[in-house]
């Protein structure tokens, strides 16, 4: 009888080996430092990202007045956040486009020598209608929509999203 | 090969196995206070978190630091909690760091050979106020503008050098922007670097001297007897992260179930409002302030009243040298008797300013 009496304690034991009070415990302390870590993670990592920014996406902006715009030249104009240029073609004709480079958003100028918009960060190049002509940008300048406000001299140059 | 063993192999780490093996804490009836300055050192981890943090949308300007502070409760994820935990911590701090000290100046731990662990931690001590007083600006709110106004008005009254303090400490005549600038830079630059250099100090010579024993467990003890000894790895230092834990608790519930209001943008050209007063460890300061008589003997009480502070504060830092009877491990009733009449004068002026109109 002494030897069934040991087998079923043996048993247990065995099956029982891995879940010792020092496991148990070890597995309790981790489960407890991991979830206070992920406690602390989560709000920390929502805390870190921006939130989305209140202001309203520009749908215009008045660029200057018209007068003060000399054919062959270009003005640079606030367009919500982001910068905008209005360019006044040779023969006269105004055009407006993003100034933020499409290649790594550095804010091109106008080439009164080429005609051209130039970005000097790494040596991008636009025709007169935004296209690319050389250098790494992607793709075109974002270009906007035109129209003048008022008489004479005063007239605005009113720039829009298309 | 585990990690260990490979910066072992490159590093060498005897020095720190062995002080890791051989780290005890004594056993005794008091050692329950040797929590404290681990728990006030925890805190002072969770105001570094969380006020890096508040950096990344914190403005110091006095146009934009309200709201600022407004954009980080209000439109910043989880920004609510921050902000509450980095200001509830800071209170807890300061009076955790108190009762640390006063813990310590009733054991009379600061006796040799511990006299410099006493001397960085009274330092560490006015430093902790130093953040706390130059935190409060921040926001740049009613409260604590005027609140900034009286206490820099009480630098001010030091004597000789008191006009110069009040223009270094507001960077001109009155509380502008310009002071606003200064206690960002106190606050976030100069004190922490500070308090990196005491800390690191403070923590070494508790390193290398080990536990402090109560006086009256060292008579106890039989010539040649040793007191039992716990392993600080890993039995104390997890009793010790369960203290912090308690803080953690304690601190959510805090941030979650008392935010910390922000109330209505510092106005100087605003009445001031009934009810200006500083943080409650400047309450019993402030009061006795209040209290003294606007004249003693032809003096200006306030001079007088700043002196005091300033010869106080400096009694406290050098404790351990006026102290001889500790200094010899005997029982030293009269530090006893300063150290409670200090903890109550501590206790009732701050109770008493708190109700004060």
């Amino acid at each position: 009888m002494a030897l069934a009496h040991e087998k079923t304690t043996d048993l247990p034991a065995i099956a029982m080996e891995p879940f010792d009070r020092r496991h148990f415990l070890d597995a309790l302390l981790a489960v407890g430092f991991t979830s206070t870590a992920a406690a602390i993670a989560y709000p920390v990592a929502r805390y870190l990202v921006p939130p989305a920014s209140g202001e309203p996406a520009t749908e215009s902006a008045v660029a200057g007045r018209a007068s003060a715009l000399k054919p062959n030249s270009a003005a640079i104009f606030k367009f919500g956040s982001r910068p905008g240029i209005v360019v006044r073609t040779a023969d006269g004709e105004v055009r407006a486009f993003s100034a933020v480079c499409t290649h790594l958003d550095c804010t091109v100028q106008f080439k009164s020598d080429t005609s051209q918009l130039w970005c000097a960060c790494h040596n991008g190049t636009y025709d007169l209608a935004g296209n690319v002509v050389s250098g790494p940008p992607p793709r075109g300048l974002e270009k906007f929509a035109v129209n003048t406000r008022g008489e004479g001299d005063d007239a605005e140059i009113v720039v829009s999203r298309t | 090969m585990s990690v260990m063993e490979w910066v072992d192999e490159r590093l060498d780490l005897t020095a720190v196995r062995h002080f890791v093996a051989e780290k005890g804490v004594p056993v005794h009836a008091q050692k329950v206070w040797y929590y404290l300055g681990g728990m006030t050192l925890f805190l002072f981890g969770v105001q570094i978190f969380t006020g890096i943090l508040l950096l990344l949308y914190y403005r110091p300007s006095s146009a934009e630091a309200y709201e600022s502070v407004q954009f980080i409760v209000t439109q910043v994820q989880f920004g609510w909690l921050i902000r509450n935990i980095h200001s509830w911590s800071a209170n807890l701090l300061i009076g955790l760091a108190f009762a640390h000290f006063f813990s310590v100046f009733f054991l009379k731990s600061y006796r040799k050979p511990r006299e410099l662990t006493w001397v960085t931690g009274a330092l560490l001590l006015f430093l902790m106020l130093g953040f706390g007083f130059s935190g409060y600006l921040l926001p740049w709110n009613e409260l604590s503008f005027f609140a900034t106004k009286v206490g820099t008005g009480i630098a001010g009254a030091v004597p000789i050098v008191g006009h110069f303090t009040l223009r270094l400490l507001r960077g001109g005549d009155d509380v502008t922007g310009a002071t606003l600038s200064r206690f960002y830079g106190l606050h976030v630059a100069i004190l922490p670097a500070l308090t990196t250099a005491l800390v690191a100090a403070h923590l070494l010579f508790v390193q290398q001297q080990g536990m402090s024993v109560p006086i009256s467990v060292e008579q106890r003890l039989e010539p040649g007897e040793r007191l039992p000894q716990m392993k600080f790895f890993p039995n104390y230092i997890l009793r010790d992260v369960l203290a912090w834990y308690v803080v953690i608790a304690v601190l959510a519930a805090l941030a979650a179930f008392y935010p910390w209001e922000l109330g209505t943008k510092a106005d100087p050209f605003a009445v001031v409002p009934p009810g200006i007063r500083p943080e409650w460890y400047f309450l019993a300061t402030f009061h006795t302030l209040k209290m003294i008589p606007s004249h003693i003997l032809g003096f200006e009480g306030e001079r007088i009243g700043v002196v005091g502070f300033g010869l106080v504060a400096a009694f406290l830092v050098f404790v351990p040298f006026l102290d001889r009877r500790a200094l010899r491990g005997q029982r030293s009733p009269a530090f006893t008797a300063i150290a409670v009449l200090g903890l109550v004068y501590f206790i009732t002026f701050t109770i008493v300013g708190h109700f004060a109109k």
